[in-house]
């Protein structure tokens, strides 16, 4: 759906991602203020080869409900697509979770690059621990908070987590979404070269290390939960490289080796937490 | 010129009387209307239409979708995503809902999508106050919405029904205002005429496998010309609700002239509590007083044609004020007349015929200042 030549950054994980929606028939996207809005064109000119419905930010998922729900009775087939940033995930959150409650007929992508990166990489509710951002310049001091799993306490149709640094694992999860019915969650971790501080050529690399460290958890749901094949070995701690690895990032570079060792056992425990539910 | 309304009789046909608060006089309205998806957040005093609505698709009376929302702000954002799939839609709010989707009143009408929505017109806090006065549907007054105000609970149905037309022919979103509890929840006869409304037409909709972009990012080149064009159509909406006057109950169209034939005082106000102002206006009548009132039936589109052909004398009641005099006081002046201005009425406290007419009496005998609050 994404057209080359578009305004991303070098190395945009977004873009990537965007690429997927080609798994994804009829689509329809709804799109927040943020990132997306900007990779997908500036007006007059669009790059997108498809239908983007431009909202304010707090209520991507009301204006994605009606429009699923006006095709419905129109009769037009459609995948309403509400796709966001965390950024709007947080401010427009209310509406997610009514929109899951609902059961609304569509398909959420929240494109997660852990700030509020559009605005200047300002910390979001997904920002990590410790974290640096710009409104977080010692690092962030709470804890990043587990969308994913708060759409399964919804008990919606489905929810996945996904990484572009996985990406035939993404578009089986965007081509699973596409052809089921409810409201179908899916979390993408991505991480941002500016944001994060590394070299752009590294945006696939650093999206493995999250997996590989244990760090970002793939998973899905769709009555029963279950780790995707693609990380399942990680839940294993010994399978996982070392957090250091991973955490190589501009935004990590003044932790101390006792809070990455903190670090490690928050990521302990989303495990241990996680995997309750499967 | 285009008929709106296509039915023959509309003009002429008569209904079934029934006795209805001006809440569920707008529910029978919009059932009439037939709207496709209605999404809405309870507030008082609104929440009895919405309740209403809920009632009779419930039932089968009315095959629509009822979205339960969280909020008002997603009331608005649902009613918008759906007018954007070309769906006729419908929803209802008050005061701090108002308030609260104030966002989302701004980007519907920016996206030129028609829509029809009920104020029951309430205080906004601090602090806490349900009652009427009309401080919340004038915060419409900049974001590109037509705003009505009705005056009594057949002008409520005939105004709303009338809504659905004008937006879905203008491509503007529609607001009626009903005053909180006088109306809202105060029964009369209302004749409910089974209108039938064109079908649902609007300038554009988005649709799978288009390949288009609305709202994207603009410069200031695009958004200048986007709201000039919603400015110069706003204004034009006057022609369509004037034309169309006669098929909802021939109210006079942007006003309603009441008794200013020969009137040497004019009095302007808008909204349910005009009624007992008319009874004061009629206690002076019958001193020999040459006064009469001139009531907004609108505040967008605003009236300024009606307005310049008053008499020199104005005063102009207001039930909502800007920290500058009231708004009416400021919009009425803004026409190029001098006018004297009353704020008075908020939160709901109540001017009865007698104020009224102590209050006219001062204005004819000259002794209104400038700006006077009536507490």
């Amino acid at each position: 759906m994404i057209l080359p030549g578009n305004a991303s950054c070098q190395g945009c994980p977004i873009s990537m991602a965007m690429r997927c929606l080609d798994e994804i028939s009829k689509p329809v996207l709804v799109i927040p203020a943020g990132c997306s809005t900007v990779i997908a064109g500036l007006h007059p000119k669009s790059a997108m080869n498809g239908p983007v419905v431009h909202v304010p930010f707090p209520s991507t998922h009301s204006v994605a409900a009606g429009l699923s729900e006006a095709y419905k009775r129109i009769g037009v087939k459609a995948n309403v697509v509400a796709w966001m940033g965390d950024g709007a995930a947080d401010i427009g959150f209310a509406a997610l979770s009514a929109s899951a409650a609902r059961k609304d007929d569509l398909i959420t992508i929240v494109v997660d690059n852990e700030a509020y990166m559009n605005t200047g990489t300002q910390a979001s509710l997904s920002t990590f621990w410790k974290a640096r951002t710009t409104t977080s310049p010692a690092g962030k001091t709470e804890e990043r908070r587990n969308l994913a799993l708060i759409m399964l306490a919804h008990k919606a149709d489905y929810v996945a987590t996904a990484s572009v640094g996985y990406i035939r694992d993404l578009r089986r999860k965007f081509r699973k979404a596409g052809v089921m019915k409810g409201f179908r969650f899916i979390h993408v971790h991505t991480p941002c070269p500016p944001g994060w501080k590394f070299p752009s050529e590294k945006t696939v690399d650093v999206a493995r290390k999250a997996v590989m460290s244990g760090a970002w958890i793939l998973w899905e749901y769709d009555g029963k939960l279950k780790l995707s094949k693609a990380g399942e070995k990680y839940a294993s701690k010994e399978n996982r490289i070392p957090l250091e690895d991973y955490l190589k990032q501009g935004r990590f570079s003044h932790l101390s080796d006792e809070e990455i060792r903190e670090l490690e056992q928050k990521i302990d425990e989303d495990w241990e937490l996680l995997l309750r539910f499967s | 010129m285009q008929r709106s309304v296509r039915t023959e009789g509309n003009r002429n046909s008569s209904g079934i009387k029934k006795l209805l608060t001006s809440n569920e006089a707008i529910a029978e309205a919009v059932r009439i209307a037939k709207p496709d998806v209605i999404a809405a957040y309870p507030i008082t005093p609104q929440s009895p239409i919405v309740e209403r609505l809920a009632e009779m698709v419930d039932s089968g009376e009315l095959d629509a979708s009822f979205v339960r929302v969280e909020s008002e702000y997603s009331a608005m954002a649902v009613v918008h995503g759906a007018a954007t799939a070309g769906a006729r839609v419908f929803t209802a709010t008050s005061s701090h809902g108002l308030a609260y989707m104030f966002e989302m009143c701004w980007w519907i009408a920016g996206s030129r999508l028609p829509a029809v929505m009920a104020v029951a017109t309430r205080s906004i806090g601090a602090p806490w106050n349900i009652h009427g006065d009309h401080t919340d549907i004038m915060s419409l007054r900049d974001a590109g919405w037509i705003i009505g105000m009705a005056e009594s609970a057949q002008e409520a149905f005939d105004m709303t029904l009338q809504a659905f037309v004008v937006s879905e022919e203008v491509n503007i979103p529609f607001a009626v205002g009903i005053d909180a509890f006088t109306m809202s929840h105060t029964a009369e006869v209302v004749e409910v005429r089974d209108v039938r409304l064109p079908k649902r037409k609007q300038a554009y909709r988005i649709l799978p496998d288009m390949e288009v972009a609305v709202n994207a990012v603009t410069l200031g080149d695009a958004r200048m010309r986007a709201r000039y064009d919603l400015a110069v159509d706003l204004e034009k909406s006057a022609e369509v609700i004037e034309r169309t006057d006669s098929e909802f109950g021939s109210y006079g169209g942007l006003v309603e002239k009441y008794r200013l034939e020969d009137a040497e005082y004019a009095v302007v106000m808008a909204g349910g509590w005009c009624g007992d102002a008319k009874d004061a206006i009629d206690m002076l009548r019958d001193e020999g007083v040459k006064i009469g009132m001139l009531r907004l039936r609108f505040i967008r589109p605003f009236p300024e044609k009606a307005v310049k052909e008053l008499p020199s004398e104005i005063l102009v009641v207001d039930r909502a004020n800007t920290g500058f005099r009231g708004i009416l006081g400021i919009e009425t002046s803004s026409c190029g007349v001098e006018v004297k201005n009353v704020v008075a009425g908020l939160g709901g406290l109540y001017v009865d015929v007698d104020r009224f007419y102590n209050l006219f009496r001062k204005f004819v005998d000259g002794k209104i200042e400038k700006v006077e609050w009536l507490i």
